[in-house]
């Protein structure tokens, strides 16, 4: 029903595209770089990630390190959200000290969820550099953040939701921009 | 959903969907124990007030650093430098406290009920952290969520509980967290330390002797001997409780081969529970321990980390 109002940005075949070149410039960008180590952002970030890792590894052998961020205990809305946000389990297994971070997640919209994964990463140790990598750039940055990397920007106004499906997820892969007042309650996909 | 109350009292009233989403909860918190930096902003700016009118090392410790860990300012009262030395009533001492407008009390008190008396009294969210022999929630949440990292909590495991259940808190939450989640649960003490009626809740099984509790149990619960309570002659002597309800290397064999053991601490040695026993690899008493820090920041998390409704 809603599914009809969903304006389709970027197909499945666009997505494996984006995500090639993302791969590509940060191998590119980042080939003397001895320690570099992609960590994804719950939920879908870590998705992209595994895929960014997969990619880079069957172009170049290079086999990079993974860990999983979740960023709930360091938002700052969290004396304003009404509902209970759920905490997942953050997973880095190496040490963060002089290694170059390839941030990673699937929308970057006001820039907090980078914001707080920042501070995340900087609790684990002092990085060399952070770089974000974004499948979409949306805009409407509430925060001084910028993307390194950027599969695609996709200019939306705040009452625009913009909705990044990821096949590990929701079983398929698309960017689809909709009006925020037409989304079902029950939608999760999309987080921004 | 998940857990959405506004203070934690005991586990009677919790939903098997309760008790499984703080179990999750706190398994994400398990992890900020190994980092270098273990402190996480969550609770910035929240003040949690561990009220303690009754002796705590270990839970008072615990709260206070799953406080701190999550950026909350933790503040401890005790019965013996406070007020309550004076004559304060416990109604008088809470409103002071409330006065104060802290976010969280964390409260333990020798009288049951003590904390939903100060739930219903004060806008903070409470926690009870033991009300006299009737509940002590996040002990038996930190005892579930040990058990699940050996064993999957659903029905056809055996949790055996043995020792002083009459005056157990830690007993209670765990028999009434055990039996939500459809576990059986064998309950063994000396008859002066058994609650009547116990033997008519379904899915508890009363044992005379420890031999019958332990036989092919998955998960085996020693309680603590109150030496304190000594005095009024709830069994002979020290020496014979342990001949009879000590739970000693021979005893443990009878248990299933990969059965646990716990205990909620502070330990005696040689009385509940023998020292080859409490140091083998079947104890999983220390990761008590550890799992009580998570399990703590999980619920201070889930009731303090959100804003009112």
């Amino acid at each position: 029903m809603s599914e009809n109002k969903e304006n389709s940005v970027c197909s499945a075949q666009d997505v494996t595209q984006m995500l090639k070149r993302i791969a590509f410039e940060i191998a590119d960008r980042n080939s003397a770089s001895e320690k570099l180590v992609l960590i994804g952002v719950l939920t879908r970030g870590v998705s992209l990630a595994r895929r960014l890792q997969k990619i880079i590894s069957t172009a170049s052998g290079r086999e990079l390190p993974l860990g999983i961020l979740d960023i709930t205990l360091y938002r700052d809305d969290l004396s304003i959200a009404t509902h209970h946000p759920v905490v997942r389990k953050t997973e880095i297994p190496f040490s963060l000290d002089g290694v170059t971070v390839i941030l990673i997640d699937d929308v970057l919209y006001t820039g907090r969820t980078v914001r707080a994964a920042m501070d995340s990463l900087i609790d684990f140790g002092r990085p060399q550099s952070i770089q974000l990598a974004v499948l979409v750039d949306r805009g409407c940055h509430e925060l001084p953040i910028a993307a390194d990397f950027v599969g695609v920007r996709v200019p939306a106004s705040p009452q625009d939701r913009v909705m990044v499906r990821v096949a590990e997820s929701d079983g398929f892969d698309k960017v689809t921009v909709m009006p925020r007042n037409s989304i079902p309650q029950d939608s999760t996909s999309g987080e921004e | 959903m998940g857990f959405k109350r506004k203070d934690l009292l005991g586990t009677r009233d919790l939903s098997a969907l309760e008790i499984r989403s703080l179990l999750e909860s706190a398994e994400s918190f398990k992890e900020i124990a190994e980092r270098p930096l273990k402190k996480v902003p969550a609770l910035r700016g929240k003040t949690v007030i561990n009220l303690f009118f009754e002796p705590s090392t270990r839970t008072r410790t615990s709260f206070e650093i799953a406080a701190k860990r999550l950026s909350a300012d933790a503040v401890n009262m005790s019965a013996s430098t406070s007020s309550v030395v004076k004559g304060e009533s416990l109604l008088d001492t809470v409103d002071n406290i409330q006065a104060m407008a802290p976010d969280i009390i964390v409260i333990r008190h020798k009288f049951v009920g003590a904390a939903h008396l100060i739930a219903g009294r004060v806008g903070a969210r409470v926690v009870n952290a033991g009300d006299g022999a009737n509940e002590h929630p996040t002990q038996a949440l930190l005892d579930l969520l040990t058990i699940s990292e050996h064993k999957k909590l659903e029905p056809g495991l055996t949790v055996a509980i043995i020792g002083d259940i009459a005056h157990s808190r830690v007993a209670r939450s765990n028999i009434w967290a055990l039996l939500t989640l459809g576990i059986t649960v064998r309950v063994c003490a000396p008859p002066t330390m058994l609650p009547r009626g116990l033997d008519k809740i379904p899915g508890v099984v009363v044992c005379a002797r420890p031999e019958a509790a332990l036989a092919g149990v998955d998960v085996v619960m020693m309680l603590r001997i109150q030496l304190e309570r000594q005095d009024r002659m709830l069994f002979p002597s020290i020496r014979d409780y342990a001949r009879i309800f000590g739970l000693n290397r021979q005893r443990l064999e009878l248990a299933a081969p990969d059965a646990i053991v716990m205990h909620p601490g502070p330990m005696n040695r040689g009385v509940e529970i023998t020292s080859e026993v409490a140091d083998s690899d079947r104890a999983v008493i220390l990761n008590q321990v550890s799992n009580g820090v998570a399990l703590r920041m999980a619920v201070l998390f889930l009731l303090g980390g959100q804003g009112h409704e």
